[in-house]
């Protein structure tokens, strides 16, 4: 491979490869930036005071339907749910609080994730041996077991729910990272600083974590969606994000009740969720295919 | 050639029970992570004589070291505790529920494997076309969405709206085609996802165009040839799908009322039964493993490369 | 083991087992066997088999054999960055086993390796100038640096290349910029692994003249890895030939080329492509 790409004019090449980059650097910018507006959105909306108080009850609007249905109004754009609680302003805000549990979620995965990865993969040897033996014994646990095995003994709360996407996501994490590290380690460039002297701390965090990032950062995002999935499934179990809080998955919970008198109070979270999600998707995969140094060597 | 494949399944075996040693370990460390699950079971109005009671009742008295012993043992022994709110063995509800989940797991990975492998191919013999980008952006669509609100919506159109099936519970085979076809749509997404990627790397291998040359026809070169080398990963996928079919299986259960062991986990939960939920998660966990290591030896099995 | 033949003139500069320590030897590999597991299989395999060689001050020492011979592998134990294997390799007179850490370390910049692929060489997220930057400040006391412009001038580059990235380089200037950051540590031992056949033809020449003019001017010895007999010959005063990781011979370049002992040696020279000889360069 290198040695073709050495045959080919310098102009030429730097040409090709800047051309690439530019257009993959556009289309990570189109996925990224309706992610971005979502989150600025659920932000800053409840803020200006255009929406109603998502936790004002109203009971003699209960289940009221959305605008574009026989009986809406545009008092309640989106419907009410069985309490007479606006279901936008509830889907803004639970925005908040899904958005939220999703990069939380996914930082608290990658962070131990990549240590370990990387460690594993650098050091060799027994540490390798041992996480390796820890990331299969992980990744033959589905996650719901790990989620009941710490819920029976913790109890629900935001905590538990991020030590569940913690204990669940970084075995995914360290497996990639730990390919990725020790395909770095055998680069000749490695090899290179250690001959100037150079030392291992240093080799590790000034040239393995660098060249890693990338993939971190698509690792990080595509574990951004996982997160909401878990939050919302948890949620909806009552076993997550419970009343008074309010996520997108705790109005699915309380939406599944009315499903077949009101269809909205579930229907609008649901497509809220699987919009993010796939965005989030669709972004990690364009960055994935981008950084993987083993698929990019220059 | 046998001897090395005796060998071979020695090692797997080893192997096996490490896993299964460490993720039975992890069950036990995560039940323990509080120290002492008896104040979430009783909640906080408890009297420290209930507390002491129930401790002593489910062995928490003891030492970890102790408790950890008798845990081993009793997963060696297939003792796996009783109930705190059926006051039955955890072992005998679990296995009453078991045929609930298994018929629903299997239904649902069948429909899987029946449409999104051929999805797969399609979009792999016709790399780049129309076909392919609907059939990667439909799995891609089938991993974004949350599983239980697709049973939601379900039941919204063909339950409530058209009223062609039932909503929930079960009984005839009408009561498991929603939630069949609801545990389906991940693990299809990622078969057809993998189906793809794995044939379309096959199909740029030099003994395709060759078995073309010799005249073969398309179809048995793509399926005999192609699809014969692809399968491999996706068997694996198709099992290891299993483990995350269990987890979007308590969320369906749940919603579609289906008795399965999910639903027995939530009550257990909801009840704070502390031993059904480690019974639960002990059994699943030894389910997981044994099933991942039955696919690496079926691999080696099958594949004469990897010998 | 077979047992190397002795060719030639520099016969008193090669270590026998036995004898005591000549002063000033840069590098002296003495019995050096290294055993690698196969990856699939795990059976051992030698790759570097009872081999003993040694490198005098100024001196530029080939080794040469076909791909698999074990010839990398006896690069990377010399320069204790691969596995060390069993025997003795004494750099600059000091056993590496005896080493601490930070001995070792301390003694790795007197050997400097330039590889077959320039770019895997370079970190592809830091652009010359840094890299220059940062191997200075792995030496902090050390005064005696010659400066980012002068040292690109040595190995042919325009200045305004400094600021590029290892992508944005041919592989031409990034093998030019390896040595220049071999250079710049004014090492006693350069170890070159096939360091041209990863580069155009017509770059490999001035690649080439690089090494030797570096040699000529720094004054270090030279272990010079290649499968290409020409170019080792143009380089080298003396050789060694590999075969299966044992070596089947050794003596003066010029003699061995000349007067081949061994049948595999003859049978690497047969297979050279064009005339029999190239003009000696």
């Amino acid at each position: 491979m290198t040695q073709l790409d050495a045959k080919v004019p310098t102009i030429v090449a730097t040409e090709h490869v800047a051309r690439a980059r530019r257009r993959r650097r556009t289309s990570v910018f189109w996925l990224a930036l309706p992610l971005v507006a979502i989150a600025v959105l659920v932000v800053v909306l409840p803020m200006t005071g255009l929406l109603a108080d998502p936790r004002q009850t109203d009971l003699d609007n209960t289940l009221a339907p959305p605008v574009f249905l026989d009986g809406g109004s545009w008092d309640n754009p989106l419907g009410t749910d069985k309490l007479g609680q606006d279901v936008l302003a509830q889907l803004v805000v639970g925005g908040r609080l899904t958005l939220f549990i999703g990069l939380v979620g996914a930082l608290v995965a990658i962070g131990p994730g990549t240590l370990i990865g990387v460690l594993a993969g650098y050091c060799r040897g027994w540490v390798d041996l041992v996480v390796s033996r820890l990331i299969d014994a992980q990744l033959a646990l589905p996650f719901i077991l790990i989620a009941l095995a710490v819920i029976s003994s913790q109890g629900s709360s935001l905590p538990v729910l991020f030590l569940v996407l913690a204990l669940t996501g970084w075995a995914a994490c360290a497996r990639v990272t730990r390919s990725v590290a020790m395909t770095l380690r055998e680069r000749q460039f490695v090899l290179g600083l250690r001959a100037a002297g150079a030392s291992e701390p240093r080799i590790v965090l000034r040239h393995v974590v660098p060249n890693l990032v990338g993939t971190i950062v698509a690792l990080g995002t595509l574990q951004i969606g996982t997160a909401i999935l878990v939050e919302s499934a948890l949620s909806f179990l009552g076993l997550g994000v419970v009343p008074p809080d309010i996520s997108w998955g705790a109005m699915l919970a309380s939406g599944q009740d009315v499903l077949s008198r009101a269809w909205w109070v579930a229907t609008f979270p649901g497509l809220a969720i699987t919009v993010v999600v796939l965005l989030v998707n669709l972004l990690g995969d364009a960055l994935l295919t981008h950084h993987d140094p083993r698929k990019r060597r220059r | 050639m046998s001897r090395v494949l005796v060998r071979k399944g020695l090692r797997h075996l080893g192997a096996a029970l490490i896993t299964l040693w460490l993720a039975v370990t992890m069950a036990f460390a995560l039940g323990r992570l509080s120290g002492d699950p008896t104040s979430n079971i009783l909640g906080p109005m408890a009297t420290p004589e209930q507390r002491d009671a129930l401790q002593a009742q489910l062995g928490l008295d003891q030492s970890l070291v102790v408790q950890y012993l008798d845990y081993l043992k009793g997963i060696v022994t297939l003792d796996f505790g009783t109930s705190l709110q059926f006051y039955q063995p955890n072992l005998d509800m679990i296995l009453d529920r078991l045929p609930f989940t298994l018929q629903l797991v299997g239904a649902g990975m069948a429909i899987a494997v029946a449409i999104g492998v051929p999805l797969g191919v399609l979009a792999a013999t016709r790399e780049g076309t129309w076909w392919d980008r609907t059939a990667s952006a439909l799995a891609l669509l089938g991993q974004s969405v949350p599983v239980f609100w697709l049973g939601m919506m379900l039941i919204l159109l063909f339950a409530v709206r058209l009223g062609w099936l039932p909503a929930g519970q079960s009984g005839s085979w009408q009561h498991l085609v929603l939630p069949a076809v609801t545990m389906s749509l991940y693990p299809m997404a990622h078969v057809a996802r993998l189906t793809r990627a794995s044939m379309s790397e096959v199909l740029r291998e030099p003994y395709i165009d060759s078995a073309r040359a010799r005249g073969l026809r398309v179809r048995s070169v793509v399926w005999r040839h192609g699809f014969g080398n692809a399968s491999a990963p996706v068997l694996t996928i198709v099992v290891l799908q299993a483990g995350a079919l269990l987890s979007g299986a308590v969320a369906v259960e749940y919603v579609y009322s289906w008795p399965g062991l999910g639903q027995l986990a939530l009550q257990a939960i909801q009840f704070r039964d502390f031993p059904l939920v480690q019974a639960i998660v002990v059994f699943g966990a030894i389910t997981f493993v044994v099933l991942n290591q039955l696919v690496d030896m079926l691999h080696v099995a099958i594949d004469p490369r990897l010998r | 083991m077979t047992e190397a033949i002795e060719t030639g003139t520099a016969a008193d500069l090669v270590r026998r087992p036995g004898l005591t320590p000549q002063d000033g030897l840069v590098l002296e590999i003495e019995d050096l066997v290294v055993q690698h597991r196969r990856e699939r299989s795990r059976e051992l395999f030698t790759a570097v088999d009872h081999v003993s060689l040694s490198i005098g001050p100024g001196e530029s020492m080939g080794v040469v054999g076909e791909s698999g011979s074990g010839k990398t592998t006896l690069a990377m134990a010399a320069t204790a960055l691969g596995a060390p294997g069993t025997g003795t390799i004494r750099l600059l007179g000091r056993d590496l086993r005896s080493l601490k850490r930070a001995e070792l370390r301390a003694l790795r910049p007197e050997v400097q390796v330039v590889f077959q692929d320039p770019h895997g060489s370079l970190d592809p997220r830091q652009s010359v100038r840094s890299g220059f930057k940062e191997l200075r400040a792995l030496q902090p006391r050390r005064t005696d640096w010659i400066d980012d412009e002068d040292l690109v001038g040595r190995v042919r580059l325009a200045p305004d290349l400094l600021d590029r990235y290892p992508h944005q380089l041919s592989g031409g200037q990034a093998q030019r910029v390896c040595i220049a950051r071999a250079l710049m540590m004014r090492p006693r031992l350069i170890v070159a692994d096939e360091p041209t056949s990863g580069l155009d033809v017509s770059v490999q020449a001035d690649v080439l003249e690089l090494l030797r003019e570096a040699r000529r001017t720094t004054g270090a010895s030279m272990l010079f890895i290649s499968h290409d007999l020409a170019v080792v010959r143009s380089i080298c005063q003396r050789v060694v030939v590999m075969y299966r990781g044992a070596v089947v011979e050794q003596g003066d370049a010029e003699q061995v080329f000349a007067r081949p002992r061994h049948d595999y040696t003859r049978r690497l020279l047969a297979a050279m492509p064009g005339s029999r000889w190239r003009a000696g360069r």
